[in-house]
Parts: structure tokens; sequence; C-alpha cells
């Protein structure tokens, strides 16, 4: 008997039966569409993720002072004052992995235009820290090199403060005041959103380091420095670089430890990366659970469907049909309930992501692999489960089948 | 006791193996602790072109001896050959085979498959014996038309009368020419006017030179094969050749018309005359 007629065989059966199969099969569409859902809802919060971070520029390194101690006690990291502008300028002329440079200090304070006001972190940076940030003016303009050099009183506000300090107001060439200090106001920064736990990107204003550093704050030391390696590949080369550069330069024994840290994006995504693929592995695993009891469904379907059949099973045999045309039969009648039901399986999950993806404004993804995974699954599946009840029918006597009633 | 007896002439020679040869045949069962001794060296010669009637009560071994006949079950001593060929020691997987090629049964309550059309019941067996579809539903269609059933092909037993079912039966037990049609008390769920019928059937059969072996317990049917074999206490007690055959046909042209005889479907197309002439395939 040719495989067609086999599997023709078999979906006839299974058509005798509709409500039933239908049955039997919601366990394998079910499960299937679990694992399609589940997958692809992992893998959209990953991929999300990952332009989030991606958006920060993945090249991006970030170098803070170590923590200070005063009288035992420790105040945490990036309190100590070693970092220096010298030393974001040495990393530029000595680190060949790194491109781009910027000093960073931040202080927070009240803003003033008109009669509103707002508070927010100002940040005193370079003239790379928009490159380094991979971020954008949308109106008016960035800092020239001569206002950073110069220390103009110049700022490019974040698109909240811009909000709430203007409004509808166009607030290119206004005057505000931070800190009681009159700014112009040049640019305005592209909307970011939040980044990480209540991080709002656009609630920052940008002003020239040395306007914020010396005039505003009054200090010598930097908070930061911002580096952007030469590509994504290069990240770890530039870390080495810059550690090996900031060690010579704070005068650290080979038994001291850093007195800075180094964070890079990519340390970042790669974190963030791991813990996504194992919640989507979890969810995957719970999915395939659903899978397993759908399998046991279809055993126990094939088992009650061999008794009711032992009869039509002992004809068979009378007129030729061997154990394994029996064992066949049977067979391709579970894979097939259990193929079909993953194929509306993946049509559930199809139909599921899309109504997440509506609904929350994550990107899921329909992730093919998680689908051929799960059918070929569904398969197994249909095999393992069903080739208990297969063989049993196989191996009925002839005589004694004939005889059931 | 277990001579050949050949009452018709169809071209069988002496120089020929008999169709069918059993000989010193012994089945024993054991079921729970008991032993049950259904055949006590039974010896039975069949020859080609007989209608031989095996008959005997319930409990006389005749239905191990029908199982053994149809390598349904295999005999715990003796041999069994078919065209000179052993097959009481074959494998289960040879035993399909012979028993798709070699055999066709018909049993007493039809054994056709539930909500499946006469055609593909009947095309059954050459599904196993990987006919393809095309010449499998010519000779389907063939052996339909010659137990009078054109035009119920596409039935499925539930749409059709007993007798009508039966002969679907016998159409499946011949599609696949096999050397002996093997039919287990075929008229015991049938009227009286459709067990005529189907006896009818198995004579036009028998005389185109096809072998038949009835198995039954009522000697009025057994009267119309040609040789009666009676099985006692898994014995043979008695084989000789039936003295006045039975004509199922001119019994049925004698009996009144279908009409009176309650039976369910009036445009039952009369068998014998639509019989006659059809050709086997």
């Amino acid at each position: 008997m040719n495989l067609w007629g086999v599997v023709r065989l078999a979906l006839i059966s299974i058509a005798r039966n509709k409500m039933r199969s239908f049955l039997t099969a919601l366990g394998i569409i079910i499960g299937v569409g679990s694992v399609v859902t589940m997958v692809g809802v992992g893998q959209g919060a990953y991929a999300s993720v990952q332009n989030e971070i991606s958006k920060m520029g993945t090249s991006l390194i970030m170098i803070m002072p170590g923590s200070s101690s005063s009288g035992g006690a420790r105040m945490g990291m990036g309190t100590m004052t070693t970092l220096t502008e010298g030393d974001a300028d040495a990393l530029a002329a000595d680190c060949p992995s790194i491109s781009m440079v910027s000093a960073v200090v931040r202080t927070s304070g009240p803003m003033v235009y008109a009669n509103q006001n707002w508070s927010t972190q100002v940040m005193g940076v370079g003239i790379d820290y928009l490159d380094i940030r991979a971020s954008k003016v949308t109106a008016g303009r960035y800092f020239t090199e001569q206002e950073v050099r110069n220390g103009a009183k110049v700022c490019v506000l974040g698109k909240v403060v811009a909000d709430n300090l203007f409004g509808s107001i166009n607030p290119i060439g206004r005057i505000i005041r931070i800190k009681k200090m009159p700014f112009e106001v040049v640019g305005v920064l592209e909307e970011r959103g939040q980044s990480g736990p209540g991080q709002d990107q656009d609630d920052v204003a940008l002003a020239p380091l040395e306007t914020v550093k010396r005039r505003m704050m009054g200090i010598s030391h930097i908070n930061m420095i911002m580096a952007s390696a030469v590509s994504d590949d290069a990240v770890d080369e530039a870390k080495e670089e810059i550690a090996n550069v900031l060690r010579r330069r704070h005068r650290l024994t080979d038994n001291q430890d850093d007195d800075f840290q180094i964070r890079t994006q990519a340390d970042i995504a790669a974190m963030a990366g791991s813990t996504l693929g194992i919640i989507t592995l979890l969810l995957g695993a719970i999915a395939s659970v659903s899978l397993v009891v759908g399998g046991i469904g279809i055993m126990n379907i094939m088992l009650v469907s061999v008794t009711e059949r032992t009869r039509e099973i002992g004809i068979r045999m009378a007129i030729g049909a061997r154990a394994s045309d029996i064992l066949t039969q049977f067979l391709v009648e579970s894979v097939t309930l259990s193929c079909v039901g993953g194929l509306l399986g993946i049509l559930l999950g199809m139909g599921l992501t899309s109504i997440i993806s509506r609904f929350t404004e994550w990107q899921v993804y329909v992730s093919i692999p998680a689908m051929i995974i799960a059918v070929t699954f569904s398969a197994a599946v249909g095999i393992f489960f069903g080739l208990y009840p297969a063989w049993k029918a196989s191996q009925l006597d002839p005589i004694e089948a004939l005889r059931f009633e | 006791m277990s001579q050949a007896i050949t009452t018709n002439a169809s071209g069988s020679t002496g120089a020929e193996p008999p169709l069918l040869e059993i000989s010193g045949v012994h089945k024993t069962y054991f079921m729970e602790g008991v032993t049950v001794r259904a055949l006590r060296g039974v010896d039975l010669t069949v020859r080609r072109g007989e209608f031989v009637a095996i008959m005997g009560a319930s409990g006389s071994g005749k239905s191990t001896l029908m199982n053994i006949l149809g390598c349904l079950d295999r005999p715990t001593h003796g041999t069994y050959r078919i065209n000179g060929v052993e097959v009481s020691h074959l494998s289960k997987n040879q035993l399909a085979t012979v028993r798709n090629r070699q055999i066709g049964f018909v049993f007493q309550g039809f054994n056709l498959l539930a909500r499946t059309s006469a055609l593909e019941n009947v095309e059954m067996p050459m599904v196993y014996a990987n006919v393809q579809p095309e010449e499998r539903r010519e000779r389907a269609l063939a052996a339909l038309a010659s137990v009078g059933l054109t035009g119920r092909e596409h039935h499925t037993s539930s749409q059709l009368s007993g007798g009508q079912q039966q002969r679907v039966a016998i159409a499946r037990a011949l599609v696949n020419t096999p050397a002996v049609i093997l039919a287990d008390e075929p008229t015991g769920n049938l009227d009286s006017r459709s067990s005529v019928e189907i006896m009818a059937i198995f004579q036009g059969l028998n005389q185109q030179g096809i072998t038949i072996v009835l198995i039954t317990h009522e000697p009025d049917i057994a009267r119309y094969a040609t040789r009666n074999v009676r099985v006692k206490d898994g014995l043979i007690s008695s084989d000789a050749p039936v003295e006045s055959q039975l004509d199922a046909t001119a019994e049925l042209a004698a009996l009144p018309p279908l009409e009176q005889n309650g039976f369910a479907d009036e445009t039952e197309p009369p068998v014998i005359e639509e019989r006659e002439g059809a050709n086997l395939p």
C-alpha cells in the first residue's frame, strides 16, 4: 500500500469522527499555538530590547570613577573625583580603538523661562557627545566647537524639558535660566523615550562641558567619560586600552584595583539578551508541556479507536493486510491528526501573536524556527503516542478480531 | 474416509496436485488451563472446481478447520498444502499474503467495512496486493457486475440489504482471483429468499470452475454443494458426494414475486439474469 493511499485512508477515518478528531487535535492545536505565541512574545521582547540598546549605540563605552570612602563609609560608584578632562583627552589621543570621546559632568537644578519652571538634570558635554549617543537635534542646532571651547552659555534641551518650559512656543533662540544663569536655547534633542526603569532620556538639558563644570558646578574633576569604539567589534579592545591608559595616568601599581569602572553597551545588551533568552526558553518549555498533554490525548483516542475498530482490523487482516499494514495505518492516522493539529496550532499562534502585538505595542515576531520546531515536535508526539495503539492493533489475532462484537 | 471425490469435471487430472490438501492436522488450544483438542487428525483433499460443504454442529471443530483452511490459524500438527505448497509453518506475514492471493472469505456477518462504499470494499484486497488504482477500479466494477450489483457501487453497507451486502462480500472475495472461496455460514444472517439467491451465485461461480468451500450447519444449504463433509468431535465422520444437488436458480424462479416477500428493496436487480454471461475478473 503506497503512502498516499495510507494517508488518504487516515484522512477518511479522521473525517468520519469530526468532533472527536477535532477535540483530540485540540490538545495539539493549543500546544503548538502556545509554543508559537510564547516564543514569539519572547523573541519580540528580545528584539525590542536589543533595538532599544542599539539605538543608544552598541559601541558606546562609559567610564566612571570608582567609589570613594570617607571614614570607613564607602560612598558608592562614581563618587571618586579621580577622573579628569585630561583623562578624556589622553583616551582620545592614546586609544586607537576609540573614535570619539566626551567628558561629562552632571548636575541638576531648576530652569526658568518666563513664568514656567522645571527641574531636571543638566549635563555638561563635549562636542562628540551627540554622536557618541547616536542622538540627533531635531530643531535648531548642536553646539559649535567654539562654543564648547569657550564655555558659551548655550544649551540644547530634551523634548520633555522643552515641552514643559515652552509648550507650543518655539524655544530656539529664547533665553532660559538654569540655576539663575542665563542660557540661550540653540536646539532641541530627538525624542528617545525611556532607557531602563525610570530614566527618561528626554528629560535632560545639555550645555558645553566647561560652562557646566566651571561656571555652574565649580569643580575640576568630571563625573564620567563617554566614548565610542571604532566599531562594535572593537569594544573589547577599546576597554583594554582605556584601562591601560587610565591605570598609567592614575599611577596605579599592579596590586591596586582600578579606581574607575568601564561599562559598555554590549555588556548591557548581552546581559539583557541572556535574561530574555532564558525567559523565552522557559515560556517555550512551559508551552510544550501542553504539547505532551495533547499527545496523551491522541494516545487515548487512538486506543479507543483500535478497540472500536477491532472488527475492521480483523476484516483487513483476513483479506490480506499484514501486521505492518495495520501498524502503518494507525500510525499514519495519529501522525496525521497531530500534524493537522500542529498546522492549525500555527494559525492559532499567529492569530494570538498579532492580537498581543496590537494590544501591547510590543514587536511580536512569528518565529519561523519556532513553527518548524513546533510542527516537527507535534509530528514526533504523534509518532510517539501513536506507536503503542498502532502496535496493539497490529498484534491482534485475526480470528479473535473477527469474532469481536 | 478422506477420499477426494471430484464431481465437477473441470479439467482436473490425476497428475495435478490437489488444490487444498490437509493431512493429519491436529489443533489443540490451551484455554485457562484446559486443553481443548479441536481437531484430532483431519485429512481432507479438495480438488479444483469442487463445491464442498463442511457440516457439523457447533463445537465439532468445523470453525477451527475453516480457520486453518483460511490460513487464519496454523495447525498444531500436520500439514496443509495449497496447490502443493506447504503453508502450515509460514510466518504471520506470509500467511497474510496467502490469504490475500489464494483465499476469498465470505462471512456470516458480511464483514464489510462500515461507512465505506461497495466499490471501496471490493477494492480493498487489491490495495493490499499493490494493484494500481485504475486496474483496481476496473476489476472491482467487473466483480460487482458479476454478482449483479451494477448501479450500487457507491452505496455503503447501511444502504444495502443483507443479500446485497453478502453479494458485495462475494465480489470482494472474488476480486483477487483466489484459488478457493471460503464461505463461513454465508446464509446464516439472511432470509430464505436471499439465501437462495446467494446459493445461486455460488452455484453459478462453481459452474465457471471456481472452487468453493462452504461451512454450514444447515443440511438444506449443504445440498446446494456437490460434496458434503461432516465434522464431528474434531474428526471427519463422513465425506460423500451430494446425491441430488439442489438447483438454486430453478428454485428462485419458482418463488413468488419479490413484493410479497417482504423485501425492503424493490429495485433490486434480478440476480440470476444479471449474473449469467457476466465476465469474472
